[in-house]
Parts: structure tokens; sequence; C-alpha cells
């Protein structure tokens, strides 16, 4: 053994051993350390006693409360599913949408339902508000691409838009210029003269040479006056609400390569009363009709 | 290019002549015929691989091999041979230098991510994968935890180990084959990481090849560091060393049983797990935990218990305590891992145990603490005067924090609001930049001066602001996370009385925007930080002292702060 030696600081000895200069006191285990550390494990010996803990061959002890988390779990959605499902089975029955305005309680819930089913399921593109984003519509406006009634916004939920369900909405915005039904220079007069359409500045004389051609394509869906058309999901033109963007370089884009965007079939993923809330809650937004 | 892949090694294995030392005679030639069959084992993979990135990493292989056989002729041949006599401090040499550019490496991309998480668009080049933040993240934890962690634990252990065993390094050229090997292995996890070859195992990511790679120079290097503490020639070994041994042991059993794996083929990078399911999970999490356990938190403690009483010139507090918080450590530890898989598919009894061993874990963890602190007692009028001393004992404080912080948050009740949210990446990166990063960062100022024989460090103002900005940023950094973490996981639970989701999941994400950009300030002057250090370490190497801190006579030690 070593030689023991008495630290002059705290007047406790060393170990004897030493290291490239390093010495070690011979102090004691501090109490409270060691008293907190047998607190920590009878309390989790009691733990394991009250609680799931030990594995058996076949299954585990459950402990003495019997508890599962599993089993809460359950509980608390059964819970909430009784409790709702007196509500919801009102809402299915409703014939339309003035009577659930009519109902408070039932409008209340019917909000609350449909906001959370939003905000899980549209937010993502339409934005947590419904303000939308460039590609995705604002619904809060009274701007509407199939229909802002109340079935109209039913059926673009449950079936959505190029969805692939067989009862989707589909409209063609064709590439017109990388398909060459127009040739650039065509392009650029169109540019204007969509610009033109909802009452601002733009080149006349594009503006002109253009008329003929929206007339003998472009106002098959989006009218003579290019007003749109819902039925068609056209967009009205003239209203200087876009969906993708109305300056003349988004104008242009959409006039050479065409668009397409996509809105899920929700019927494959919700249930009916959800898609009925969520109706009701997209139609209250701002734009319903 | 088959000659050339023997010529590479074979200068090593005509080396076999007149051994010079005593117990490493044969050092040399083992390694050089092991570097030959190696280049030639990269060399076929290279050719007969159909998979580009397998390719590459072939040839990375191949051409470290080749270097390295170089390396082994050149040091034959040139007589490069060192004293026997001596302790081999050239390798901690270079595990510093690797140390501090790794950690640069790590912290800027740690920033980089920090602020794409902040302003999404910002790196975002739809074209570019490798700069996309699920490449990027593996890429900043890697580099953190396994190059900069492991070059500082690699460094000072081989440093530490000669120091209080008074023998030199075991082995010949054993430990610059783990220092370079390591190193090798930290490169082929980045670019894999960047060309997207990932097992998708977190802080495991790499492919089954790597990890190979990996086991080879993990035995190497348990081998170097157990065949040096058999030869010591002190009859006791020294509290700091056991640690290091329970890291390199028990590292070596994670990383072999985690990534069990079965490739796909022997030429190509992917690779299947052995486990499925929750089985998976619970390998994952057991390696995982015991990760910042055994690397993170063993391999630390190392440090901590040679370079505080070495620096504060004071005994370690009590030896009593560091045996019985050492084994209470490392076998609580190793249970705890469960507590990562909290509310999932993990059997009850399981989480249970995790949570309940996690609890148990909090006063193992801090004996380290108190023995840290507690050696300071006779010596606490140095944190005013020296810098060093200061950041390390700091980083005890952060330690004792995070693993108080790390128990709570295991208790189920608790977890049920913290899992999943940004609280977790806030104690972690306590833990990380507090703990880990500031003991290293004491370690690495305090031997550079002694590694490279200068009298001081270039400046110990320049650690001064290097402690503060840091320290602002952890501070930063930590509050922000918390702040983030508990609002995320308020927002998340909340519903109304119906029982509907009160929030949607983007409007949690908006409500996180403004703690994000405060946690990448923090992570800025954490970065800051590190570069000042990098400079005053660079200007130690060299020898120049700053000209405001030169002492007109007698040139003292610590000079007192201004």
């Amino acid at each position: 053994m070593a030689e023991q030696e008495i630290d002059e600081h705290s007047g406790v000895e060393t170990t004897g051993h030493e290291w490239d200069g390093i010495k070690e006191l011979n102090n004691p285990l501090p109490r409270w350390w060691l008293l907190v550390f047998y607190g920590t494990i009878a309390v989790s010996i009691v733990y394991w006693i009250l609680m799931p803990s030990w594995p058996g061959i076949t299954g585990y002890a459950k402990g003495l409360r019997n508890y599962s988390e599993r089993d809460r779990v359950e509980n608390e959605v059964a819970e909430f599913n009784a409790k709702r499902a007196q509500t919801m089975n009102r809402l299915l029955a409703a014939p339309s949408i003035a009577d659930i305005e009519k109902d408070p309680d039932l409008l209340q819930y019917t909000l609350a339902a449909g906001g959370s089913i939003f905000g899980d399921n549209c937010a993502t593109c339409h934005g947590a508000g419904g303000q939308g984003a460039p590609g995705f519509p604002n619904l809060n406006d009274d701007d509407w691409l199939w229909g802002g009634s109340f079935s109209e916004i039913e059926q673009t939920i449950r079936y959505g838009v190029r969805s692939g369900n067989p009862k989707a909405h589909v409209n063609v915005m064709q590439a017109y210029g990388k398909d060459g039904v127009f040739k650039p220079d065509q392009i650029s007069d169109l540019v204007e003269y969509v610009v033109s359409l909802s009452g601002r500045e733009a080149d006349p004389a594009a503006v002109a040479r253009a008329a003929p051609l929206f007339a003998g394509t472009c106002a098959a869906c989006h009218g003579p006056d290019g007003k749109g058309n819902q039925s068609l999901g056209a967009p009205n033109l003239t209203d200087d609400i876009w969906l993708y963007g109305g300056d003349r370089k988004t104008i242009r884009q959409t006039l050479m390569y065409g668009r397409g965007g996509v809105m899920p079939a929700w019927a494959d993923r919700l249930s009916e009363e959800q898609i009925t809330a969520l109706a009701v809650y997209v139609h209250s937004l701002g734009g319903g009709q | 290019m088959l000659e050339k892949g023997t010529a590479g090694g074979a200068p090593g294995g005509k080396a076999s002549g007149p051994a010079p030392g005593a117990d490493d005679g044969y050092d040399g030639p083992i390694l050089g015929v092991f570097l030959a069959i190696a280049s030639l084992l990269a060399l076929i993979v290279a050719a007969r691989t159909s998979d580009p990135k397998m390719q590459v990493h072939a040839f990375v292989f191949l051409a470290a091999f080749l270097i390295g056989g170089f390396a082994l002729g050149v040091r034959h041949y040139g007589g490069l041979v060192s004293d026997k006599s001596s302790y081999m401090f050239g390798v901690v040499k270079a595990g510093v230098i690797a140390s501090m550019f790794w950690g640069l490496a790590g912290f800027l991309v740690g920033l980089v991510i920090a602020l794409q998480l902040a302003f999404p668009h910002f790196m975002y080049l739809p074209d570019a994968l490798w700069e996309n933040f699920g490449r990027l993240r593996p890429l900043h934890t890697s580099a953190v935890i396994f190059a900069f962690g492991g070059n500082v634990l690699i460094a000072t252990s081989f440093y530490v180990v000669q120091r209080t065993t008074r023998a030199r390094l075991w082995g010949g050229v054993a430990p610059w084959f783990v220092f370079w090997g390591y190193n090798l292995f930290i490169v082929i996890a980045a670019t894999g990481y960047l060309m997207g070859i990932t097992e998708s195992r977190e802080y495991a990511e790499p492919e089954w090849y790597a990890d190979l790679w990996l086991t080879i120079v993990w035995v190497v290097y348990l081998a170097v560091f157990l065949g040096t503490l058999l030869k010591r020639k002190e009859p006791h070994i020294y509290v700091a060393n056991w640690f290091y041994l329970a890291f390199i042991v028990t590292i070596a059993m994670l990383h072999i049983v985690n990534n069990l794996s079965m490739p796909v083929s022997l030429t190509e990078s992917k690779s299947y797990s052995l486990f499925s399911g929750v089985q998976d999970a619970l390998v994952q999490w057991w390696y995982g935990h015991n990760a910042v356990g055994f690397f993170l938190t063993a391999g630390f403690l190392a440090i901590m218990y040679y370079f505080i009483p070495k620096r504060a010139e004071r005994p370690v507090y009590s030896y009593r305590l560091s045996i019985v918080h050492f084994w209470s450590l490392i076998f609580i530890y190793i249970w705890a891992g469960p507590h990562h898989l909290h509310y999932t598919a993990l059997p009850e009894w399981a989480q249970t145990l995790g949570m309940t061993f996690s609890i148990m874990l909090w006063m193992p963890s801090w004996g380290g603490m108190i023995n840290g602190l507690m050696t300071l007692s006779g010596a606490w009028d140095k944190l005013r005067t020296d810098p060093v001393l200061r950041m390390m004992v700091v980083s005890v404080a952060f330690y004792g924090m995070s693993t108080f912080e790390g128990p709570v948050m295991s208790v189920r009740a608790v977890n049920a609001l913290s899992h999943y949210t940004d609280w977790t990446i806030g104690h972690v990166h306590s833990g990380a930049l507090g703990w880990v990063g500031y003991i290293s960062f004491g370690a690495l100022y305090c031997l550079v001066p002694w590694l490279w024989k200068k009298k001081r460090l270039y400046s110990n103002a320049l650690v001064e602001w290097h402690f503060w900005i840091s320290t602002i940023g952890i501070v930063l950094y930590i509050t922000s996370m918390w702040v983030s973490g508990i609002m995320q996981g308020l927002m998340w639970r909340a519903y109304d009385q119906f029982g509907f989701l009160q929030y949607s999941f983007v409007e949690t994400v908006a409500a996180m925007h403004p703690y994000y950009i405060i946690r990448a300030l923090g992570g800025g002057l954490f970065f800051i930080g590190a570069t000042i250090m990098a400079y005053n370490l660079w200007r130690t190497a060299r020898g120049d002292v700053s000209a405001r801190e030169q002492a007109p006579a007698g040139g003292l030690a610590a000079a007192p702060a201004e």
C-alpha cells in the first residue's frame, strides 16, 4: 500500500495513490447523494409493484393497479365517440345546410369538427385559415372554381379534382405554347389580352391581335367575355383573382405550359359525417353561396 | 491495377527485418499485409459493383489503403521510426488537429440545418439532393458526435492512458492505424450521407461495409488501450481509464449488435437489418441511448477525471464515490433505452423498465458531477483567473443539469408532453454543447500547450471571448428549444369540449418560427466561439503569445485578468 497523507486544504487523508501528479481524497460518499439514490430505487420498486413491469413467458405482470395505457386510450376514445354519436346522427339527418345553421348547438359542434378535420387534412395546401397559396385556392373569398354552394363544395371535397376518382372534377388548361397551338408571339399577344380582361393597362395593338384567338379558342371554356364557367371549372379571368398569379410572367407560363392542379378525393379517406362537417366549415369560411 | 494494390502494401511487408522495439516488432509487417489484402478487396469491389455510390466508396478505401501503405514504407525506409523510450504523442497531436477540424465542420453544418429549419428556402436547390435537410442532419449529428467527439476521445484517451500508466502506447504503429482508420470511417460515413447511403438508424446511419471497417478499427483501439494498461508502470489503474475502457468495450458491443444486417450483395451498399418491427426499434434505442451513455457520458467523464484535477491541481474529491458511481452508472445506463419508445408498440412492461432505470440513473450520473465540482474545493479562486478551468466547470454544471432533465423526461407523464417535440432537441444540446463541447474544449486548451511544449496559450483573453460568446449561444439555444418544445407539445394535445384537436400541424410549425430563428442565432454564436478557439490554438502551437498578455518580467503562466 502506498503511503497515505493528509491533504492540507481539506484535512482529509488521500488514498495514497498518485498518477501523473493526481491524487485522490478518501472522502466518504455524500450522505444526501446516497439517500437520494436509495430513494430513487425505492420509488422504482414501488412503481414495479403497482404498474406493469415484469415479463413472463406468455405475457407480463400487470401490476397491482392492473393499468394499461392502451385500455385507457380506448376508453377515452369510446367515451368521446359516445358523446359525439348523438350529435353526429343529428348532423347526418339534417336535410339541408339551412337546418344545420338554424340549430346553434349543432352548428357549433359541426364547425368544431369541420375545423379540426380541415386543420389535419386541408390546411397543408389551403393554409391554416383557408387563405390559400399559389396553385391552391383561397377559400375565404367569393370566387369559386367549381361552385360555392353547400352541395357543390361537398361534391368537390368528396371526389376531388383530377384525383383519379371517376366522379372527380376534370378540366383541361392545355399547354398552348409547348404543344404548338399558339406561336410565341401569339402567346405574347394573349398575355396582353388576359391582362386587359381584369381592367389593367395593356398594349392595345396586342389586345386587338389576340381578340380573334381568344374568341376562337379560349372562349370555349372561359366564355366570350372571359367570365369563366363554374360547371367546367373554368376560372373567371376578369375579377383579378388569380390561382397561380396574375403578373405577365405567370400568365405567360400558364399559357405556355398549361395547368393541372390536383385535389384528393376525400371520400376515400373521411367518413360521411366528416365530409358533411368539413363542407359546412368550408361553406362558413366566407364565400359560401 | 492489381500490382499497384499489392505494391502499396509491399514496403511494409518487407519491414520484417531487425525488430527495433520490444513489443511492436511485427506491427509494420502485419499492417502492411493487412493493407495489401484490403487494397485488393477494395479493388475487386470497385471493379465488380454495379452500384456507382459503392464504386466511389471502394475507390476511397483503395486510395486510403494505398496512401497508408506508402506512408508505412516511408516510415520504414526513411528511418522515421520514433524513440521507443518516450511517450507516443504524435498521434495525440494528430487527434487534436482532427478534433478541431471536424468540430468546426460539424458546428457549421449544424448552423446550416438550423437555418434551413428557420428559413426553408435557405440553401434549397431542388436539383441538388446532397444539401437536403434529410441528408445534412445525419451529417451534422455524426460530425459532432463521432468525428469531433470521437477524435477528442481517441486523442485524450491515448494521452491520458500514457501519462497515468507511465507506459508508451502498445502496438507500435497500431495507434496510428486507429487514428487514420477511424477518420477514414468518418469520411466514408459523411460522403455516404451526402450521396444518400443510409441505414436510416439514428446515429448508426452508415451502411454495412462502413460498420465492418469501424469494427476492425475499434477492436484495434481496444487492443491498444488494453495493451497499454497491461504494461503500465503504476500499481493501480486510474479512474479515468476505467471510464475510457467502459466506453471502448460497450461501444464495441452496441455497434456490433445494432448493425447486424444482411447486405443485398457484397458489392452493393444496401443492407437490411437482422431485426424487424418493435424488436428493431428496441435494439436501435438500446444502442442510441447507450451511445449517449457510453460515448457521450462515460468517455467524457474520463476526460473530466483527468483534466479537471490536473488543471485545478487538486486531488479528486472522493475515491469511493468514483468507484460507486462508476459501477452504478454502467450497470443502470444499459437498461434505460426503452424510455425512447414510450407510447409506442413497445410492451408496457419494457417502457416501465426504461423509465424506472432512468430515474435510478439520476444519482449515479450526479456522482461524476459531485466529484468534478468538489475537486475544485481549495481552488475555486482559479475560476476567476483561468477561463479554461471555468469552461470545464461550467461543462460539469451542464452535465448535472442535463442528467437531471433526462430522468425527468423519461417519466411517462412528462414524456407524453415532451416526446417528438423540440424539448428533446434542447435537452440533447444542453448535454452536447454544454457538457461534451465544453469539456472537450477545456481538454484541447490544456493539450495544445502541453503537446507542442509551449508555456501557455496564445491568449487567455480569447478564451474568455470564446467562453462568453459560446455560453450565450448555448443559453439561447436551450431556452428557445424549451419554449418551442413545450409550446409545440401543448398545441399538439390541445382539444376542445367535443374532443376535436384545436390546432392543425401547420399552425404549430408557424408558431415555432421565431424560436427557430433564436436557435440558429445560438448555434451561430457557438460556431463563432469555436472559430476563435481554433485561431487561438493555432497561434499557441506556433509558439506565439498575444502582445497584450506578454508578461514583461518572469512570464507567469496565469496572468491576472484585467
